[in-house]
């Protein structure tokens, strides 16, 4: 292991995980401030730093002292081991989840190859999908250690909630995965970037459109935010961090808010392209109409990360509009939506897949 | 008894896939969000003071305008030569829902005018600003017309307003720079 390899990996490392934190915590502001603004509203513009307010930006900063100075209370009869370590349970696989999650493509400087994807496994995909579920256990048991009947409500709906729409994910990934041919994030992008009929890019809410739609709704029901924060339900339960204060209970927070980040990225990987621009190759534009734009190969990186970034970014900011347009979802609502609509319809989506991919390759 | 049977609306197919409507819903509230995401990038270069971006009042910084005919706090009104027009006709305590109103009455060495109040209090922890009194009184001797609305106190008897205060407020008009100027004199 040479110390080049070493800080090239420390390198990306570091860049992926200030980007999620980044996005994380940008998100709180975005959520404060476009909703004030999708409600005729201003929004938190209170806390200043010598006079400057900067568009409430600091709001980030005065959560985070005000999470840290406050008493971290845990409940007299819970259980002071599982109350204390649930909150990290979830925020540590959702945030693992992204070491599978290329961020750009692979690139070739000089004698070296970047491979900008943290974590390059074979089965990269299944892996993400592992995280996500072993997230369900931060909340689940968050919900059992409080001891509190609202917090246990709250971790019982988290629990199958999840589980319900992870099985309608998998269900319509199936659809994506017979046509890429692969689990393996990187590949899927590399797929991604080849061209139908010589000019439409192949991505994969072009050839799955159906595919893409059910994951985008089972991925933000994932994050458990509105329209699927029944586990939370505010007005009725409080939910499974009813009991927590403090830096917990901001843990909890980010944690959406970085679950709302990795549905946009999966989405992002799997539907739009990665970080692909269409027609952009490794040495440059290659118009299908003819003519070329050859780029130095730094700049080509900056543009495929940059694409990645805005994806998800854009992504993100669907997701928020979403989140401040619709009202939630009633339990039972929630449930026949997850097991009598999407479920049948990822199955379907499975079938018209198969037989087309059969037609055309067969 | 009539009973009305009201038939839940059958949701047509479109309806029933969520996707067009939610997409109808985004686009009410994206409207509103670049409206107001223009007006205020706008108003950073100058353009467009006119319009709000935010229905917001920042309000200890920025008031509302109030309405003139809002009620706010009490005040005595003053003959001309500065003696309160108040005749302690005791109507206004007589009509006050709350009972926050005390009056004493004196008798006034001017032999054209009966009574005069001695002590004049309005208790404002127990006022609910109905604004009864100010019709009962037959002297347009008391108003609620100065636009003071933040008024607060530790206790509850700094709360209670006496005569030399009411009538300090009809002398200059208060700090509030939102105060509406009382209406003409009108014959009674």
């Amino acid at each position: 292991m040479s110390y080049e390899f070493m800080a090239i990996e420390f390198a990306k490392v570091t860049f992926l995980f200030s980007v999620v934190m980044g996005f994380a915590s940008i998100l709180s502001w975005v959520e404060r401030k476009q909703s004030a603004l999708m409600q005729d509203r201003i929004g938190a513009n209170r806390a200043e730093i010598f006079g400057f307010r900067l568009l409430g930006l600091f709001h980030i900063l005065a959560d985070g002292i005000k999470g840290f100075a406050k008493q971290d209370f845990i409940p007299p009869k819970a259980n002071k081991v599982l109350h204390t370590i649930a909150p990290a349970l979830g925020f540590t696989f959702a945030i693992l989840a992204f070491a599978a999650i290329p961020f750009g493509g692979v690139y070739t400087f000089g004698e070296t190859t970047v491979n900008l994807q943290v974590f390059d496994i074979n089965s990269g995909l299944l892996m993400v999908f592992a995280f996500m579920s072993l997230g369900i256990y931060g909340f689940v048991l968050a919900g059992w250690a409080s001891y509190n009947n609202y917090a246990t409500l709250g971790g019982l709906r988290a629990g199958s909630q999840m589980i319900s729409y992870e099985i309608t994910m998998g269900a319509t990934l199936i659809g994506a995965l017979m046509i890429y041919g692969s689990v393996q994030l990187q590949e899927i992008v590399f797929y991604q970037g080849e061209l139908l009929w010589g000019w439409l890019p192949k991505w994969g809410i072009i050839l799955q459109p159906l595919g893409a739609i059910l994951f985008m709704t089972a991925a933000l029901a994932e994050t458990k935010r509105v329209p699927f924060d029944v586990p939370e339900g505010e007005s009725e339960i409080v939910g499974y961090f009813v009991e927590y204060s403090g830096m917990k209970f901001l843990l909890f927070f980010m944690t959406d808010f970085i679950e709302t980040v990795l549905a946009a990225a999966l989405t992002t990987t799997l539907f739009l392209g990665g970080w692909q621009v269409p027609y952009l190759l490794s040495d440059g534009f290659h118009f299908p109409w003819g003519g070329e734009w050859l780029l130095p190969v730094w700049i080509v990186l900056a543009l495929q990360v940059g694409a990645f970034l805005f994806k998800v970014a854009a992504l993100c900011f669907f997701f928020m509009f979403i989140r401040w347009t619709l009202p939630r979802f009633r339990w039972d609502q929630l449930m026949r939506l997850g097991w009598t609509i999407m479920l049948p319809l990822s199955i379907l989506n499975i079938m018209v897949t198969a037989l087309v991919v059969l037609l055309v390759e067969g | 008894m009539a009973i009305k049977k009201i038939e839940a609306r059958e949701l047509s197919f479109w309806e029933r896939t969520y996707v067009p409507e939610v997409l109808k819903g985004v686009k009410i509230t994206s409207r509103h969000f670049f409206r107001n995401f223009f007006v205020f990038v706008a108003q950073v270069f100058g353009l467009k003071k006119d319009k709000r971006g935010a229905e917001t009042y920042q309000y200890p910084d920025e008031r509302r305008p109030l309405a003139p005919r809002l009620r706010t706090l009490h005040r005595l009104t003053k003959r001309e030569d500065g003696a309160p027009r108040c005749v302690a006709c005791m109507m206004c305590e007589t009509v006050c829902p709350a009972r926050c109103i005390f009056i004493n009455a004196g008798e006034h060495p001017n032999p054209h005018i009966e009574k005069y109040p001695t002590r004049f209090d309005i208790d404002l922890g127990l006022c609910v600003f109905c604004g009864y009194c100010v019709e009962a009184c037959p002297e347009d001797a008391i108003r609620m017309d100065t636009g003071i609305l933040e008024f607060s106190a530790y206790s509850r008897e700094e709360m209670v307003m006496d005569m030399k205060k009411l009538l300090a407020l009809s002398e200059a008009p208060p700090p509030n720079p939102q105060r509406t100027p009382p209406p003409a004199e009108e014959a009674h």
